[in-house]
């Protein structure tokens, strides 16, 4: 038995709020021995399960073969929507249009239509692709490009923000422009796909161990399709290889099936979709077709914005309704629009059903508001980035009223000028500027270009009731403390920046807090990790568990040594106790031996937000996280082929609770969105079967896409305006859309050849190909006329 | 003919261990080995298809007598190209005392891995440059880190962790290099020059002794599929689920791995790797470097061949142009009997070659340009590094006296159904002036030579225009001017 020797003269814990922690499983990581679901030793006669899936991407089924795939080598059962003991749909959104299997229709190519259920995942495999399927092919359509958002089909409600009169400024304004961008999609690609394995119980029982964001949601649905109560399903995840959004709804489906298959043959069954079918048949992010009217005056003063936010839902719900919401939720930006209009227009299409991938449409509302910028600049002559400024909402504690959101939504934690100032100072931008210009004046075929973006991002979910978590703590007779929550680790270090809340509410050292797998049997009807709210939401739970605990601690204590209890202080691993100091695990000891309960249950729900959305009114958001990114290119104006010079970030995570951590989500997700924007293409054929549907085809970055020089800081000066746990800001989202520095660095770059005098409309993703086709139209455009 | 030992196991060390196995289907990979039968589960599966790093081991393998480790794929490496290597996987790393080797621990150190699934393979693939490299260049390690994938950290703290290594400790310390006399000698004693045969029909699976015996298998089972770095055979079965056997594995064959120059022919064994034929061609052809470092991720260069790239005819391998341009030629071997080829007559339509049953790619013959000679090729990607070719041109141009093109030879992937030649542009400009003017001309001529196809990767109106524009580029490039033409990733542009 190893003897825990706490440092009893210590000044501070180790491991605190506030202090730069590695990630709690970054030695098991490196060594290969952090377990994934994959890794975790199988239970005795585990099957496995191959997917068959639709090759026409919209069709009735008429019929279905699956006898060569039933007396196939290895196969043990064949499973179709017949075998769903419950019901067949895995809707998050209630919509019931999310069937685990296909019946009687498919409705784009890559959904599931049956499962093979075989000794080996080979033999499934290659069983699932002898079925013989007849279709009835029916038209499909593969893009929202061409749609109508009036009288086309949607999935789910469309959202209308509406202030003042937007129509009316717009006409009366001296200027207007009006344009359409194309905004494509992306793939989440975490490296770890989607996995379930689901292990049968007594009677209805069974605990499915998942690679899931929302382990309720996966609970309850798993219960939904098996036609159990949810105390039935239990759902764990210790770690996910990555989510990003792709498994906070997507990863329910290979549950249901892992868990409808074990409990059929009473054996485990694990689901692990190969990466080709990972990106085929599961959702991705949103492409969008962004149609904006703005009116401004010669200043480049915005007067009104009319926006439609045209995003491709694919053949179901899904999260599709609140992603078109989040878009128009920052359409804004950071920037006030005295008067507005904006509505989504959630699409049918055949194609997968897209999800959430963070940002939540909310980067996508910020693209199309730095496209109306670029607009009005080019329109008036102007650096983008005085345009930008020159919008911004008034800065927090000023008197003036240009701070009201589309969403009528007061923005009172305004700190986007300084952070501006502050980077364009560090990034030495005007000089920059200036020295780009004369490059391009000098260089016929390599040109640069620069911008400076910047991030708005809300924070909490625009859905009430999400907003909410739980949290367990014990702390056990020798002193250490199990703590459990019910967010989800994939990366983010939300286990350790709770266990640092915890381990500093108890004033232990943070190796003394356990930290342990996500399971619904612990903490009850949890939000999914996502909309960057895991530490706001946990973190504030596990506190309040720790600090029932503490306090049970503090009372036992006063009444044992008879001080008043504010005599009872917590310093690192003991506790004063009067004139005394005893440590925290003698004093755990006694209140043991004493019979006080030394286990709580922590509960959190964020004040003051509300929502309308039927009026589009409301506090929607907690608060605000900031940040800005000043990116430089260089383009190959013969290929399109281009390099990032440089990148220069400011991001705000207030009073972070590890910077160590947050640091690392501002630089990947830079990256990422980086990415979305640049060579990240999803491209469908002409039968809707995407094509890019694997590493070789779809193009992440790698570490040769990086800015040459990246330089990444975070404000030290910022702090939540409200009372945030221990006033530190999100992190998870708001750094993506500082991606949008480096399309708009192309954009600029592409301007060059035309002297900077049309807006280079530049789509995305800024393949080396559009950027090449921009920089002939633009050519072409400002060639003298025949 | 001369009957070769067979023997029916393949043989080779896993970390510490061993390891003879008799019972190796053709189509099992590295991956499911050391994931399914040895629980050896710290090497994951990101996307079987070679691209993603996930799966990234060493292999050890003794090149010229000398033991090199390498980088590999384990998920499209297939068991039966392991006979006589060491693979060394990342739970192999750790001290015995439990400690962290140095890579790990700058990994930690760093905050290298967010979610860490494919930190394994970052570990790896660091660990194989730092053993050549302990104090790398941000170049080198790039380079290394092309076939690996991480969705998470943005890279710059796998860079920070990359640049420290050395500071928790000593190449000449590491464990595999301390042993590296020892595990020399033990793979020596496995190479016992038997053919090893397992198996039969489906499940038949041959490593040819050397290369005469590799002629006489195949001249027996001229339908058998060839593998040398199944860097493309590896994704036949991983997800087209085809079945290879007879497979015949010819990545240990030593015969194949040759590189040698004669009256300024570089003669490249069809076995060479992309990594075994870099420096020499980078040093004696230098345009070759910068394509050679752009061809695939580091794993896969390790792994895949000259002869494979050329062999399988594919429209968008990397070499054929360049090659083609070059005037190079090729050794065509079937049983005892040789023929000698220029390479451009082996392509002959999409997915046909002049290639006989039982006939094997031997050898390809590159001339080395001469003084005056200008040769340049240039690849177009949507991803700068580890990306397929969008199109890819390759141009050797002679000037005569006068100034006027002399001869020219100008080729192209990704533009037709195989490497092609692009005759009327060289008609365009053979006897011209060499100068914009004549260039431009010539541009207008693509249209005849090329029509290429709209794909997942380009459009065909992209393909058209980057490709007459690369003309422009090389036209500027034997100009000697300073001004920038390419954006480069090492030097301000």
């Amino acid at each position: 038995m190893t003897e825990h020797t706490p440092n009893l003269k210590a000044a501070k814990i180790t491991g605190g709020v506030a202090t730069d922690q590695r990630h709690d499983s970054a030695h098991k990581h490196v060594a290969g021995t952090a377990v994934y679901i994959d890794d975790m030793p199988e239970p005795a006669g585990t099957l496995h399960v191959g997917l068959g899936l639709s090759n026409v991407a919209h069709g009735t089924l008429k019929n279905v073969d699956l006898s060569e795939v039933r007396s196939a080598p290895g196969v043990v059962d064949v499973l179709t929507y017949a075998d769903v003991p419950g019901e067949n749909d895995v809707s998050p959104s209630g919509m019931h249009d999310d069937p685990v299997f296909a019946q009687g229709k498919v409705q784009f190519h890559g959904q599931p239509i049956f499962a093979v259920v075989a000794e080996t995942r080979e033999q499934a495999r290659r069983a699932a692709r002898l079925a013989k399927i007849e279709y009835e092919e029916l038209p499909a359509i593969i893009s929202i490009w061409d749609l109508d958002t009036e009288k086309d089909k949607q999935v789910a409600s469309p959202l209308t923000l509406t202030r003042g009169d937007a129509a009316a400024a717009i006409a009366a304004a001296p200027r207007r422009v009006k344009g359409r961008m194309k905004l494509g999609g992306q793939d989440h690609f975490y490296l770890e796909g989607q996995i379930s394995l689901a292990v049968p119980g007594e009677d209805d029982e069974v605990t499915v161990y998942c690679s899931t964001q929302g382990p309720s949601e996966t609970q309850h649905l798993v219960a939904h399709v098996l036609g159990v109560p949810s105390h039935a399903v239990t759902v764990e995840v210790r770690r996910m290889g990555g989510g990003f959004g792709g498994k906070e709804t997507q990863a329910n489906q290979c549950a249901a099936i892992a868990a409808i298959a074990a409990k059929k043959h009473k054996r485990a069954v694990k689901v692990r979709l190969d990466r080709d079918e990972d990106m085929t048949a599961t959702g991705k992010r949103h492409d969008f077709a962004i149609d904006y009217e703005v009116g401004f005056d010669d200043e480049g003063n915005i007067l009104g914005v009319d926006y439609i936010f045209a995003l491709n839902a694919g053949f179901s719900a899904d999260l599709s309704g609140p992603v078109g919401d989040r878009a128009l939720f920052h359409c804004d930006n950071t920037y006030f629009y005295p008067n507005v209009h904006a509505k989504s227009a959630p699409l049918y299409t055949n194609t997968v059903s897209n999800t959430a991938f963070r940002g939540f449409g909310g980067p996508q509302g910020m693209v199309g508001a730095e496209r109306v910028i670029d607009e009005v600049a080019f329109a008036v002559g102007k650096d983008s980035l005085e345009i930008r400024k020159l919008n911004f909402y008034d800065p927090m504690g000023a008197p003036g009223d240009r701070n009201l959101t589309p969403y009528h939504q007061k923005v009172e934690d305004c700190i986007i000028q300084r952070i501006v100032a502050e980077l364009e100072e560090s990034a030495d931008y005007a000089r920059r500027r200036r020295e780009i210009a004369a490059f391009n004046n000098n260089s016929r075929f390599i040109k640069r270009g620069m911008a400076l973006t910047p991030v708005k991002f809300g924070i909490s979910f625009t859905k009430t009731e999400s907003n909410q978590a739980g949290a367990l703590v014990h702390v056990y007779a020798d002193g250490s403390v199990h703590m459990n929550h019910g967010g989800t680790e994939m990366g983010q270090g939300l286990h350790l920046k709770v266990a640092q809340v915890v381990a500093e509410e108890f004033q232990i050292d943070l190796d003394r807090v356990k930290i342990t797998a996500t399971t619904t049997a612990k903490v009850p009807n949890t939000a999914p990790t996502a909309a960057s709210s895991g530490a706001d939401l946990n973190g504030m739970a596990a506190q309040d568990a720790a600090r029932q605990i503490r306090k049970r601690l503090a009372a036992f204590a006063a009444e044992k040594y008879q001080v008043p209890t504010d005599q009872v202080v917590f310093l690192p691993n003991r506790v004063r106790v009067g004139n005394q100091e005893i440590s925290f695990n003698d004093l755990v000891k006694q209140a043991y031996l004493n019979r006080i309960q030394l286990s709580a249950a922590g509960f959190y729900k964020t004040p003051k937000i509300h929502w309308d959305r039927a009026k589009g009114r409301g506090h929607a958001f907690y608060y605000f996280a900031y940040g800005a990114a000043c990116s430089e290119v260089s383009v190959d104006t013969l290929t399109g082929e281009y390099v990032v010079e440089r990148a220069d970030i400011l991001h705000d995570t207030g009073r972070s609770l590890n910077r160590a951590i947050d640091i690392g989500q501002v630089e990947g997700g830079f990256i990422q969105g980086m990415g979305w924007l640049t060579t990240e293409e999803l491209w469908w054929d002409g039968k809707g079967r995407l094509r890019t549907h694997a590493p070789s085809t779809y193009k992440i970055p790698l570490a040769s896409d990086r800015p040459k020089i990246f330089n990444v800081a975070l404000t030290d000066w910022s702090e939540a305006y409200e009372p945030t746990i221990h006033r530190s800001k999100a992190v998870g989202e708001p750094p993506l859309p500082h991606g949008m520095s480096v399309l708009h660095a192309l954009s600029d770059a592409v301007a060059s050849v035309a002297d900077h005098k049309i807006c280079p409309r530049l789509d995305a993703p800024a393949t080396p190909e559009r950027v090449l086709m921009a920089i002939e139209r633009l050519r072409a455009e400002a060639a003298p006329k025949k | 003919m001369t009957t070769v030992k067979t023997r029916n196991e393949i043989r080779f060390i896993l970390n510490s261990e061993d390891v003879a196995l008799g019972d190796v289907a053709p189509s099992e990979t590295l991956l499911d080995f050391l994931r399914l039968k040895r629980t050896l589960r710290g090497t994951k599966e990101g996307c079987a298809e070679g691209d993603c790093g996930a799966c990234t081991v060493l292999v050890g393998r003794l090149s010229g007598g000398k033991l090199v480790y390498e980088s590999v794929n384990a998920c499209i490496r297939f068991m039966g190209s392991l006979d006589g290597c060491h693979v060394v996987t990342v739970e192999h790393l750790r001290g015995e005392n439990g400690n962290l080797h140095p890579v790990q621990q700058a990994m930690v150190d760093f905050h290298g891995s967010q979610c860490g699934f494919c930190t394994p393979g970052f570990v790896m693939s660091l660990y194989g440059l730092w053993m050549k490299s302990p104090e790398p260049s941000d170049a080198e390690i790039e380079k290394a880190l092309q076939g690996n994938l991480c969705r998470c950290t943005g890279y710059e703290a796998i860079m920070r962790a990359a640049r420290a290594i050395s500071d928790y400790g000593k190449v000449a310390r590491d464990p595999l290099l301390a042993e590296r006399r020892a595990v020399t000698a033990r793979l020596e004693a496995l190479k016992d020059g038997s053919r090893v045969e397992i198996g039969a029909g489906k499940s038949r699976l041959v490593v040819p002794a050397d290369v005469d015996d590799l002629a006489a298998v195949l001249e027996a089972e001229p339908t058998a599929t060839v593998v040398a770095g199944s860097t493309d055979v590896g994704l036949w079965v991983t997800k087209h689920m085809r079945e290879i056997a007879p497979a015949v594995f010819i990545a240990s064959i030593d015969g194949l791995h040759g590189m040698s120059e004669d009256k300024g022919v570089i003669t490249i064994g069809a076995g060479v790797t992309y990594t075994e034929a870099f420096a020499t061609l980078a040093k004696r052809i230098p345009a070759l470097g910068p394509l050679f470092d752009r061809l695939g991720g580091e794993q896969v260069r390790n792994m895949g061949t000259i002869g494979g790239n050329i062999a399988n005819g594919s429209p968008i391998g990397d070499t054929p142009p360049p090659l083609i341009a070059l005037g190079a030629t090729l050794t065509l071997r079937k049983g005892t009997v040789r023929r000698t080829i220029s390479l451009q007559d082996f392509f002959i339509a999409y997915g046909k070659q002049d290639r006989a049953p039982g006939e094997f790619v031997e050898a390809v013959h590159v001339p080395v340009p001469a003084k005056g000679e200008n040769f340049a090729v240039y690849k177009v990607t949507k991803r700068r590094d580890e990306d397929i070719t969008a199109t890819l041109g390759a141009f050797w141009l002679t000037l005569a006296k006068d100034g006027t093109v002399a001869e020219v030879r100008i080729a192209y992937g990704g533009m037709a159904a195989t490497p092609k030649r692009a005759s009327a542009v060289e008609a365009a400009l053979v006897g011209k002036p060499w100068t914009e003017a004549t260039v431009e001309a010539a541009m207008a001529k693509y249209a005849e030579d090329f029509t290429p196809l709209t794909d997942m990767r380009a459009t065909a109106e992209y393909r058209a225009l980057a490709a007459r524009n690369l003309l422009l580029r090389f036209y500027m490039e034997t100009t000697g001017t300073k001004a920038p033409l390419q954006v480069s990733r090492y030097e301000a542009a």
